[in-house]
């Protein structure tokens, strides 16, 4: 017997019963449902919710790949294993089984810890709430592993997890019905409730937390060390990447979010398969290039000089912000979320400008939190209904503007 | 109970749960997110305000027939605003160093809104014995979620509750600590004194469906 008549027959056996949501779940993910339904008027098309989230998943998969790559890549240039990329994306020293099995080792657990907490927790709220569960977390689980810092403890992401599932989308009713991202808040939780885990020059980098704690009991090692450039930014350091290595993503940072190429082309992914809306995407960049703008004409007055603890973050090329830090990642994969951006095409554009130019405003005026693009998004999801809101309200005045005319 | 009879009890224990200020009528919530960071301060805020609630609720009750009810609003702001100083100067002068960690936020027990909600609702219309208890079931009420939003705060926030270490010493790394635990920065932050309250409400509301609110 078949795995899936045995679900078949276990489905109907749990029928009506507590359980029946669990299995249900658990048979369409894995099979088409076996029911039709009767009555009613249907439209038939292949794109369901489930279609839906498989092709932003599809769209993230390269930068995980290359996640897992880069995090033994940064790791062993850290420890003087190999010499940094030189001949550009395809460089040998980057795709090497040992790069890639480091990286794979480190980041499989956040994979399967942000997915078994956080449906665990949704099968756990559908079986209490006598509801269907629903798809919502699939892409919630496989964004988050990718917004961390690749040496962030499992427990730490387990009750963050916990909480943003939990507070974050259940309480307002679960999918569809959140007014934040849920991978958003997550992050936002870490980042409030471990600052230390979150930012510093030891976290983005595999293994030199441990390596503190070796030299700590004694061992005589090198520390070694890796800060982002947005880090090294805001304290107005200097650092050793170039423009190419931002753009294709062979710097530290967050596991999925460093290589603005492979995010492009996901992005491009979710424009032409239509999930993932264009206007918020562009609108975003905008915004981000405006605000880069305006603080480089303000270093070019010569407002601001180099004493200024702004002036590392500020005299950046404005569109080196599209490069670096989560801006491009934030901008592809959760701004444009669906359920949290605004819902009228007018609507985006504001959404998505305002979205940029805060992300970069953050950026620079509060070194204490150099990533804005996180905060940036959370604020502009509290505001999104409200710019619906006018957008509407306007349409209707126009048009009952147009109406009286007419009838005049 | 032979002190109290049924009626004078249920002035008391309501406020306790099914009315209570800060989770049904959602009251006071300023310093409930403001102090609530250490369990000491907790207590000594729900001290305070159980002793102002207590009085005030007396003293207007005594007067609520010669107040003239144009100008009853500022004669209730002077009797708080009295009682708030004594207490702000008790604690000056015995627990000097707790007075600077609660700062303003005793003498913003005069805006605390179940103070005045109080003496308007209660006090102005019932006799002194009556409004004393209803005073001390709404401040013990308040209370009683100041002490457990504090309790959980504090405990996972500074991993200590009153100044203990319960958890291990995080900078010598003993107890937990020893095995990767840290302390949630984020508990120490007003926005999750909030969220705690929230979840207060949920599992209160959970647990006792009738006060759930139609939409």
């Amino acid at each position: 017997m078949g795995l899936k008549k045995k679900l078949h027959i276990l489905k109907r056996k749990y029928r009506g019963s507590k359980m029946a949501p669990a299995f249900n779940a658990l048979h369409t993910f894995l099979f088409l449902p076996d029911e039709t339904t009767h009555g009613g008027t249907h439209i038939k098309a292949a794109d369901d919710l489930k279609r839906t989230m498989n092709t932003v998943i599809m769209a993230m998969i390269p930068c995980l790949i290359f996640g897992m790559f880069n995090a033994g890549y940064q790791h062993n240039l850290a420890i003087g294993e190999i010499q940094a990329v030189t001949s550009g994306f395809f460089s040998s020293e980057f795709w090497t089984l040992n790069n890639f099995f480091i990286g794979f080792w480190k980041i499989l657990p956040l994979v399967i810890v942000s997915y078994g907490v956080g449906l665990g927790i949704e099968f756990l709220f559908a079986i209490i709430k006598k509801h269907e569960v629903e798809e919502g977390y699939l892409v919630t689980g496989m964004l988050v592993p990718l917004i961390v810092p690749v040496d962030i403890p499992l427990w730490m992401l387990a009750v963050a997890v916990a909480f943003g599932v939990v507070i974050g989308k259940e309480v307002f009713g679960g999918t569809g019905m959140n007014i934040l991202n849920p991978a958003l808040t997550i992050r936002a939780f870490l980042f409030f409730a471990y600052p230390t885990w979150m930012s510093g020059d030891k976290v983005w980098v595999e293994g030199a937390v441990a390596r503190d704690n070796a030299i700590a009991a004694g061992q005589n090692l090198d520390a070694i060390s890796g800060e982002t450039i947005l880090g090294s930014l805001a304290q107005g350091k200097e650092f050793a990447y170039s423009t190419a290595d931002m753009f294709l993503g062979f710097i530290p940072g967050s596991v999925g979010e460093t290589s603005t190429l492979l995010i492009l082309l996901g992005g491009l992914f979710l424009i032409f398969s239509k999930i993932g809306s264009w206007r918020i995407m562009l609108s975003s960049v905008v915004g981000a290039l405006v605000m880069g703008l305006i603080f480089n004409q303000v270093v070019d007055a010569g407002v601001i000089t180099e004493s200024s603890k702004f002036y590392g973050l500020m005299s950046t090329p404005f569109w080196h912000h599209l490069l670096i830090g989560g801006f491009a990642f934030g901008t592809v994969f959760m701004a444009t979320d669906p359920v949290t951006a605004s819902q009228t095409n007018k609507g985006k554009w504001v959404y998505g400008f305002l979205v940029g130019f805060i992300s970069i405003l953050i950026r620079v005026f509060n070194p204490a939190y150099p990533e804005g693009v996180m905060l940036a998004i959370l604020l502009m999801n509290v505001f999104a209904p409200t710019i619906d809101h006018y957008v509407v309200q306007g349409n209707v005045k126009k048009r009952m503007k147009r109406l009286k005319a007419k009838v005049a | 109970m032979g002190l109290l009879s049924k009626k004078d009890a249920k002035l008391i224990t309501d406020p306790l749960a099914d009315n209570n200020p800060i989770t049904i009528q959602v009251l006071g919530i300023c310093s409930a997110l403001a102090i609530t960071a250490e369990l000491k301060a907790s207590i000594v805020m729900a001290i305070s305000v159980t002793f102002v609630l207590g009085l005030g609720n007396v003293v207007i009750s005594l007067l609520r027939n010669i107040i003239p009810s144009k100008i009853r609003i500022i004669v209730q702001l002077t009797v708080v605003a009295a009682l708030v100083i004594i207490v702000d100067q008790v604690l000056k002068a015995f627990a000097y160093e707790l007075s600077k960690t609660l700062s303003v936020f005793v003498g913003l027990i005069i805006t605390n809104c179940i103070i005045m909600g109080r003496f308007e609702a209660f006090a102005l219309g019932n006799g002194p014995w009556k409004s004393f208890l209803d005073g001390i079931g709404n401040s013990l009420g308040y209370g009683i979620i100041l002490i457990i939003v504090g309790f959980f705060r504090e405990l996972l926030g500074s991993g200590t509750l009153l100044g203990f270490k319960v958890l291990g010493d995080p900078i010598e790394k003993t107890g937990i600590y020893a095995i990767g635990y840290e302390n949630n920065g984020f508990m120490l932050l007003s926005p999750m004194a909030l969220i705690v309250v929230g979840i207060i409400i949920w599992v209160q509301r959970t647990k006792n469906k009738a006060l759930v609110e139609d939409h």
